[in-house]
């Protein structure tokens, strides 16, 4: 589903560890200016977080999107993890709490879909990942 | 961005300043265990007041810290931890278990002088 965009859209490259830092610290100015409260500016800067660390660790290089959208004046921030690596090959197990291939907690994605309102994900085996998330202002 | 270590007494006091790396934690977890042994403290306080995000690796790396610590015979407590991070860590689902925790540096001693009084004579026992 795609939302009006309001405003140009902000892109981070994520290579390096250094880069999941200034992802989120892009992503929580964005819904500060959005208006956010502060429990959910450490909501969003937390799922940034995530989904950045999950490009660096599988991926290696991809990137961050943002966008602050709009759905019928209900304002929103979009963030999409996006990278070209190996892909997941099993998205229902990733999903899983405490599933994990490289020896983390494992609860980076389906932590992500607790802590935003809207949660999608593709992958490509082979071909990579892209997850979207999007937070709503209450 | 280091995190200074100062030395209080028995105890180190670590407080992070600003947001950290995945490296730096890593810097910090070996920076901590080593300096236990080196001035031979008995406690560690990690203060992460100024931590807007603590996140599935941080709370791994804090978590490390503390067992590794304990392991060495002393004891940690993170202070600080503001309530939204609170907040988007349990929606997260992680959790600090087995790792003292307080509202702030004053409550950190506070538990340290609790904790490391009366240990003195006793043989220490793992939780």
């Amino acid at each position: 589903m795609r939302f009006a965009l309001i405003a140009d859209e902000a892109r981070v490259p994520i290579n390096s560890d250094a880069d999941i830092v200034s992802a989120r610290q892009k992503g929580r100015e964005l819904a500060s200016h959005c208006g956010f409260p502060s429990t959910d500016l450490a909501v969003v800067a937390t799922a940034i977080s995530e989904l950045a660390r999950n490009i660096v660790r599988y991926a290696v290089h991809g990137k961050i999107i943002l966008r602050v959208v709009d759905n019928h004046g209900k304002r929103g921030i979009e963030v999409v993890a996006t990278d070209d690596g190996p892909g997941i090959p099993d998205v229902a197990l990733a999903m899983q709490d405490g599933y994990s291939t490289s020896g983390s907690l494992g609860l980076g994605l389906p932590g992500t879909r607790r802590l935003m309102d809207e949660f999608e994900i593709k992958s490509d085996f082979g071909k990579g990942t892209t997850v979207t998330v999007r937070k709503w202002k209450r | 961005m280091q995190v200074p270590i100062l030395k209080q007494g028995a105890y180190l006091i670590a407080t992070v300043q600003s947001a950290l790396t995945d490296e730096d934690l890593r810097q910090l977890r070996d920076a901590l265990v080593g300096q236990v042994s080196k001035v031979r403290a008995r406690g560690v306080i990690v203060d992460v007041t100024a931590l807007d995000v603590i996140d599935s690796f941080a709370t791994r790396t804090l978590r490390d810290v503390a067992h590794m610590i304990r392991l060495r015979g002393a004891e940690t407590v993170i202070v600080g931890i503001q309530p939204e991070v609170a907040f988007s860590m349990v929606k997260l689902g992680l959790s600090l278990e087995g790792v003292a925790t307080a509202l702030d540096l004053e409550e950190g001693l506070a538990y340290l002088n609790r904790k490391v009084k009366g240990t003195d004579h006793e043989v220490r026992t793992h939780r």
